[in-house]
């Protein structure tokens, strides 16, 4: 395993604030850090220390308040709404909390979903079947919709999901919090595998098991990097 | 291609999500196109009815006496022209003798040209009242002029024929007697009846359906006026031929003065069918107003979709959807609602437009025809339109959600 030391997500005083009619919530705190390509990082921290607020703001699906991200070299707080949402359909692959797969889908169609949108034509070359085999998913409960799968085998659909566009980045919200932890375990291997292959992981944990798998743990507490 | 899109498939399993919301909204624009439909086919058709109606009078020219204005043209017993008692009125133009000679002169080497009596005034049957028009003609042109449907033309000055309307009106019959003019106001004439005319109506020469028609002594024995005539009619035998004879009584009548006017069924037909027009835009517009009310259940339709599916638009924007994509995501359900709604509508409309103009033109005969069948895909389109201009906002809005607050959303 080799891990290059190019820089592929770099936050500079980054600060997130929350405008609320009680008052401004500060979910981050001029944070500034460098995860260089291939690392294997956990991000940990109390409840609502701003983890996913983090996570969100890496994985372009907001925009920082003020300090500067950049991901390959590409300032994110200059990119327009398309820009944005062709970075995360392309570069970054995002494994939610809660799954987050699209309930009118089978398991089939939620992953090839993002290859139908990157590539405006169907998967033909078995690319979506293999991700799902993988992960452990085979044909006749890839026809089945989220709601009639285990919250185990949903999960890993939305990490065969996230792969789909072979991204970058991976980033994962908590992707053990609703599993066992005999199926936490599996999960945990498959992204082990994915680092191995050479992807930059970034995973928000709070179990210190979970966090074992990662090269570099991160502790975030009210906002700021602790 | 639009049926792989996942877009599309998305938005087809949203509707039949849910399906009897879909349904009833669908089906204020079924009923909307289907009244757009029907009104439309009912206009077209009678405008095509009457035009055929006019174009059997294309070689009829009417020649009145020239009055100042442009004249109305509603032939003889459209309403009574003239009231009774004020026969003798000499305020009205009448066609001298001196001029049908003239005119007979002009055009009777190219067709038949005959003078006609005309007056509305009262009718008794027995103790029945009514009233009806009444024509006097020159008995020789009568069997020329005029079909028969029963019985036989008059011979006699007490004999008449009369129109099917009056046939149904008063259960008249051949050899039913009737009684022309007011009891109350002078004397009355005794006619019988001997012959029954076929439905002809529209025209431009007589309006014979309502009429009762007797030679011209029987006429002027009633009310007088001989030799003033309140139109000569010329029934062309050559279609070609009817400019110029028309041409030729103009210049020759009208030398000096103005004393005639010339009617030709062009005019007239452009007249109606232009009144006609209007009026079917107006119930077109009134039609129209079903569909606003429809558009308004598509957008509360269309809304409530995008509320419940919040969550699922923060999924679809987090993992890389555009928001054009969500727009045309929307767009698709409303679409499907359109086309469901517009296909419905469509067929709906085949039979009940064929049932509206049944009753109100009374002849299918133009239904199947181009100017007719051609409201259905229109209904149809205005209808989808209505639909996908519907979901444009609600689209708009599900686009614009921020994709983190979408997915906080339960
Ligand atoms: N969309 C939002 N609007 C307002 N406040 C928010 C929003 N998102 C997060 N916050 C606030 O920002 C802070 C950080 O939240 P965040 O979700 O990042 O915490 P967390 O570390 O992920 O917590 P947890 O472990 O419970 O998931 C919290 O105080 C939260 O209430
Ligand atoms: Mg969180």
């Amino acid at each position: 395993m080799q891990v290059s030391q190019r820089p592929v997500i770099v936050l500079d005083r980054v600060t997130k604030v929350y405008p609320l009619p009680a008052g401004d919530v500060v979910a981050l705190n001029n944070i500034s850090l460098t995860i260089n390509e291939g690392e294997f990082v956990t991000i940990m921290g109390p409840s609502g220390s701003g983890k996913s607020t983090l996570l969100n703001q890496i994985g372009c699906l907001d925009v920082p308040t003020s300090g500067d991200l950049s991901l390959n070299g590409r300032d994110v707080r200059a990119m327009n709404d398309r820009e944005l949402t062709d970075l995360r359909l392309t570069t970054i692959g995002y494994i939610f909390q809660k799954f987050n797969l699209i309930p009118l889908l089978t398991a089939y169609e939620n992953v090839e979903y993002p290859y139908l949108m990157k590539h405006r034509k169907n998967d033909d070359t078995g690319h979506v079947r293999r991700l799902l085999s993988q992960v452990g998913i085979d044909e006749a409960l890839a026809t089945h919709k989220p709601p009639e799968l285990s919250g185990g085998q949903q999960q890993r659909v939305a990490i065969a999901r996230a792969l789909v566009n072979d991204p970058a980045i991976l980033l994962c919200d908590e992707p053990t919090g609703n599993l066992d932890s005999q199926t936490g375990i599996q999960i945990m291997e498959v992204l082990a595998g994915l680092h191995r292959r050479g992807r930059t992981i970034i995973m928000v944990t709070h179990e210190r098991d979970i966090a074992a798998y990662a090269e570099r743990t991160i502790t975030i507490r009210d906002g700021r990097v602790a | 291609m639009i049926g792989k899109d996942i877009l599309f498939r998305l938005s087809v399993r949203s509707v039949r999500l849910h399906l009897l919301r879909s349904i009833l909204a669908a089906l204020g624009i079924v009923i909307g196109v289907v009244a757009i439909a029907a009104m439309g086919m009912m206009g077209a058709n009678m405008t095509l009815s009457v035009t055929e109606d006019l174009s059997k009078m294309a070689n009829i020219l009417v020649v009145r006496a020239y009055t100042g204005g442009g004249g109305g043209f509603i032939g003889p017993g459209g309403g009574g022209s003239r009231v009774v008692g004020s026969s003798q009125a000499s305020d009205e133009e009448m066609i001298t003798e001196d001029q049908f000679r003239d005119i007979d002169r002009i055009a009777g080497s190219y067709g038949t040209v005959y003078y006609v009596y005309t007056q509305s005034d009262t009718i008794e049957i027995g103790d029945r009242r009514g009233r009806a028009t009444i024509i006097g003609l020159d008995p020789d042109v009568v069997p020329e002029i005029l079909e028969l449907a029963d019985g036989e033309y008059p011979k006699s000055t007490t004999s008449v024929v009369i129109g099917p309307r009056l046939v149904d009106r008063f259960a008249l019959k051949l050899g039913s007697k009737l009684d022309i003019g007011d009891p109350d106001e002078g004397t009355t004439t005794t006619v019988r009846v001997v012959g029954i005319l076929p439905e002809r109506g529209m025209t431009l020469d007589l309006n014979t359906d309502s009429a009762i028609i007797g030679s011209d002594k029987l006429y002027t024995g009633i009310y007088g006026g001989e030799g003033e005539y309140d139109q000569v009619t010329i029934a062309v035998d050559n279609l070609d031929e009817v400019a110029t004879v028309k041409e030729e009584i103009l210049a020759q009548l009208n030398r000096k003065e103005e004393e005639v006017t010339v009617q030709d069924s062009s005019r007239i037909l452009e007249s109606i069918t232009s009144t006609l027009s209007t009026m079917t835009s107006f119930v077109m517009a009134i039609a129209g107003i079903s569909l606003m009310v429809a558009a308004v259940s598509i957008f509360n339709v269309m809304m409530m979709s995008v509320t419940e599916r919040v969550r699922e638009i923060g999924i679809l924007r987090s993992i890389g959807t555009q928001k054009s994509d969500v727009r045309r995501m929307f767009l698709y359900e409303a679409s499907i609602l359109g086309l469901v709604g517009g296909g419905i509508g469509a067929v709906m409309s085949l039979v009940i437009g064929y049932m509206v103009v049944l009753g109100m033109v009374g002849t299918t005969e133009f239904f199947f025809a181009g100017e007719s069948l051609w409201y259905i895909p229109f209904a149809m389109a205005v209808g989808i339109t209505i639909c996908i201009i519907s979901g444009v906002y609600p689209a708009w809005q599900a686009s614009n959600l921020d994709p983190i607050e979408a997915l906080r959303a339960e």
